[in-house]
């Protein structure tokens, strides 16, 4: 068999431009995308969908999140705890509150509650927090997107 | 002043190392890659309910009293039925329809649409999905053009049922 003998000793250069160019872009998108904000967020909890659900305009001034499992356990914070024993937590938002020389009829709740959570839990906890003086609530929903 | 020349000639390419660059971009690509995650948009249904406080003074004349609006579930949590004012509505789709022909297009300070309330009444285990929906139905409409119609904005909860059997 004949083998074509090598003629060059030169090195073979693959054009690495275009890989390069399509990575970056790649990086840019992922980048750009990419949210960090996931504080106010709970594997646990799924939403449920509203059409009228968009973003606010602008922040809260005095947001206190607290999510509501399906079992009726409240999350405020990192801590996960019956809605009969959130006062102390509450307590603590107040003074957080008080030392900015705020009320806690300044402050929204922002009530992240399972879309298959009893309605029963999500009065009581409203009821929870307007024992301890809090008026203002915010039900959180996710955006629907579809044509129902 | 001297200058000094390149012995080589200047035919010589300068080669860049482009390995290590390719090794952080690539890993830089997976890390985004790994950790993008599409998070749908979020929104508010803002409710302001202070602690039931006596009444102070005579009650407002110009006050509508709250649409009731009464949410009753089956035993597994769904949707069993549904009335304004103790008028049955089969439909959410309805349910917004009466809160449109009650509010109609008065609108501004003072109009029936800002003094509107609508106050919901939900059977304990009725899933909370379904009190969106309710307060979706009647907190706003989407028009053609897709721009919210602003319906009722003041709603609340009444005081919260005994849960069934308890």
């Amino acid at each position: 068999m004949r083998v074509a003998k090598k003629t060059s000793e030169g090195i073979l250069e693959g054009d690495l431009t275009p890989m390069i160019d399509m990575t970056f872009q790649l990086i840019a998108f992922f980048m750009v995308l990419i949210n960090f904000s996931q504080a106010e967020q709970n594997e646990e909890i799924q939403l449920p969908d509203s059409q009228l659900a968009k973003p606010p305009d602008g922040p809260l001034e005095f947001p206190i999140t607290i999510h509501l499992t399906t079992e009726g356990m409240a999350i405020i914070g990192a801590q996960k705890v019956p809605i009969a024993a959130l006062s102390p937590f509450l307590v603590k938002e107040k003074q957080v509150l008080a030392s900015q020389g705020k009320g806690a009829n300044e402050a929204t709740i922002i009530i992240r509650a399972h879309r298959d959570a009893q309605t029963g839990h999500v009065q009581e906890l409203i009821q929870k927090c307007q024992e301890n003086d809090f008026e203002k609530f915010a039900l959180r929903a996710k955006e629907d997107v579809g044509n129902n | 002043m001297k200058v000094r020349h390149n012995k080589g000639g200047g035919d010589e390419k300068v080669e860049l190392q482009m390995t290590p660059m390719i090794d952080i971009v690539f890993q830089l690509l997976v890390f985004f890659i790994m950790t993008f995650k599409i998070v749908s948009q979020e929104g508010d249904f803002n409710i302001k309910m202070p602690l039931a406080a006596p009444a102070a003074g005579a009650p407002d004349d110009l006050q509508l009293p709250p649409m009731k609006v009464r949410l009753r579930a089956d035993a597994d949590g769904m949707l069993a039925g549904m009335s304004l004012n103790d008028t049955g509505v089969p439909t959410m789709k309805d349910l917004r329809i009466r809160i449109i022909g009650f509010v109609g297009d008065d609108r501004g300070p003072g109009s029936i649409q800002e003094t509107a309330e609508v106050e919901l009444d939900c059977d304990y285990g009725l899933r909370y999905e379904h009190v969106i929906q309710a307060i979706t139905a009647v907190s706003g409409d989407i028009d053609g053009a897709g721009n919210v119609v602003k319906l009722v904005e003041k709603i609340k909860f009444a005081p919260p049922r005994q849960p069934a059997g308890g």
